[in-house]
């Protein structure tokens, strides 16, 4: 299978690839990893014009944690680099979690976390990881850069609010105020497969009570689910079985899972809400361990 | 024309970008010119005729035309030949020297670690950069490395013998073995 024509370019700078985007108006996609965009252009459902490769530009592969604790991803910081890191588990637990499911381990050494949020497909974890950290998008446009918050970001699937001449440059997750902990769970059928369903579940604790909590959902409706409603139902709380299970049944009725070839409906909340007891009540071992 | 098929140089019009490329294929250097969407697995295979990469699925599943890039393992029809201009690319005809198997390719011999053959090369690829990253991989470790590289004839149990035996020979043993567990 062959994509149709374009036109490629590699800039080594983030203002050169954002003069080329400008110019393509609207006909140009980016490439980072490419393990989304490249099988959609071989199965024509995207053909660009233009393919801007920012491969080339020096300075966007990192991950670290800034003085106060904010934490960034940049544009070409791959799924791999995340799943061999040393030190993401310490301050990104739900991140560290997600990072060895995404995907297999060959697309994890090209695909990039920034990347796959942008791309907003519903069936991502990267986007739904992102929602329950309230991470935000960095875009770099001709005018500076803006800071998106993910759950404003995705716009319905594969749809986003970036505009024609602007590049997510990196992820951002704000300092946590308390001890972060978290999960990701993800049921597929095979390695590699879309989610049929999976969940991210983050909180800060302060002591052993919730001071914050984000859950979003995967695969379980036309969009990343951020699932707000069951994460204040942790909040307060310190993830006792009670507790949880509420939350757990207001994330299954936060998803809008369709029947399809990966399972019913109804199996899909169940699964949601056996996902959220799952990261609870791994959360409380963990913490009962540290203490 | 002798065969059916005669490939020529191909001829676009002034509208086709075409790209100079510069790469290092199996230690050699190579340099082509090519259309922006020619992908690298088809750079391979019937650009330089190293027919050794596979194309099994195309849509980026199973992880036949796995090679390494830079001595990372990449799915070759998910990057364009254009990515590949100043790299490094390993294929599996780069793998043995004119009188020597390499380790891997023994252990896939020797342990039966393939039946059809199609899946043979992704895997050893997958297992070449394991094995470097991490000498002595437990039986877990392989199959969660070789877990993008899918095998049709479900010779799984077979491959993760040869990708042990591989890692005994190339002299970092395999901490998943039965003497090894009782130690540790």
């Amino acid at each position: 299978m062959y994509p149709s024509r374009f036109r490629y370019e590699a800039p080594s700078t983030v203002a050169e690839a954002i003069g080329l985007l400008a110019a393509a108006d609207g006909e140009a996609k980016i490439l980072a990893g490419g393990q989304s965009l490249i099988p959609m252009m071989k199965l024509r459902f995207a053909a660009p014009a233009m393919i801007v490769d920012i491969n080339g530009i020096g300075g966007l592969n990192y991950h670290r944690a800034d003085g106060d604790g904010t934490y960034r991803i940049g544009a070409l910081c791959r799924h791999a680099d995340l799943e061999k890191s040393a030190s993401l588990g310490d301050h990104q637990p739900t991140i560290a979690a997600a990072a060895p499911v995404v995907a297999d381990p060959l697309v994890r050494t090209r695909g990039t976390l920034v990347g796959s949020v942008c791309h907003a497909d519903p069936q991502g974890d990267w986007a739904s990881v992102m929602v329950s950290l309230e991470g935000a998008i960095v875009a770099q446009g001709p005018n500076g850069q803006r800071s998106i918050p993910v759950d404003d970001l995705i716009d319905g699937p594969f749809q986003t609010v970036l505009a024609a001449d602007e590049i997510a440059v990196e992820a951002v997750v704000p300092a946590a105020r308390g001890t972060r902990a978290g999960g990701y769970l993800k049921l597929e059928r095979r390695v590699g497969d879309f989610a049929t369903v999976g969940v991210a579940v983050s909180v800060e604790m302060s002591g052993d009570s919730v001071a914050k909590a984000g859950i979003g959902l995967t695969g379980v409706g036309p969009a990343t689910i951020n699932a707000s409603g069951a994460a204040a139902a942790l909040v307060g709380t310190s993830l006792e079985a009670d507790a949880v299970d509420a939350a757990a049944q207001l994330a299954a009725e936060a998803a809008q899972p369709r029947s399809d070839h990966r399972g019913s409906a109804d199996y899909k909340r169940h699964v949601v809400a056996t996902f959220v007891r799952r990261i609870g009540a791994q959360i409380q071992r963990s913490e009962q361990k540290a203490a | 024309m002798s065969t059916l098929f005669e490939e020529v140089p191909p001829s676009f019009g002034d509208d086709v970008p075409v790209r100079r490329l510069e790469l290092t294929v199996n230690g050699e250097r190579r340099a082509a010119d090519v259309e922006p969407r020619l992908l690298l697995a088809h750079l391979l295979r019937n650009g330089f005729r190293l027919t050794g990469t596979h194309t099994g699925c195309d849509t980026t599943n199973c992880g036949a035309c796995t090679v390494l890039y830079d001595g990372v393992p990449v799915k070759s029809c998910t990057m364009f030949a254009v990515q590949a201009d100043g790299h490094e690319i390993l294929t599996v005809e780069g793998l043995a020297t004119a009188s020597e198997l390499h380790p891997i390719q023994e252990g896939f011999k020797d342990e039966h670690g393939l039946q059809c053959g199609f899946c043979t090369p992704g895997m050893m690829l997958s297992a070449k950069a394991l094995l470097e990253e991490n000498p002595n991989p437990t039986e877990d470790e392989i199959r969660w490395a070789l877990s993008g590289n899918l095998c049709r004839c479900t010779g799984y149990q077979n491959i993760v013998k040869a990708v042990m035996w591989a890692a005994e020979k190339l002299g970092g043993g395999t901490a998943g073995s039965d003497e090894a567990g009782e130690e540790g």
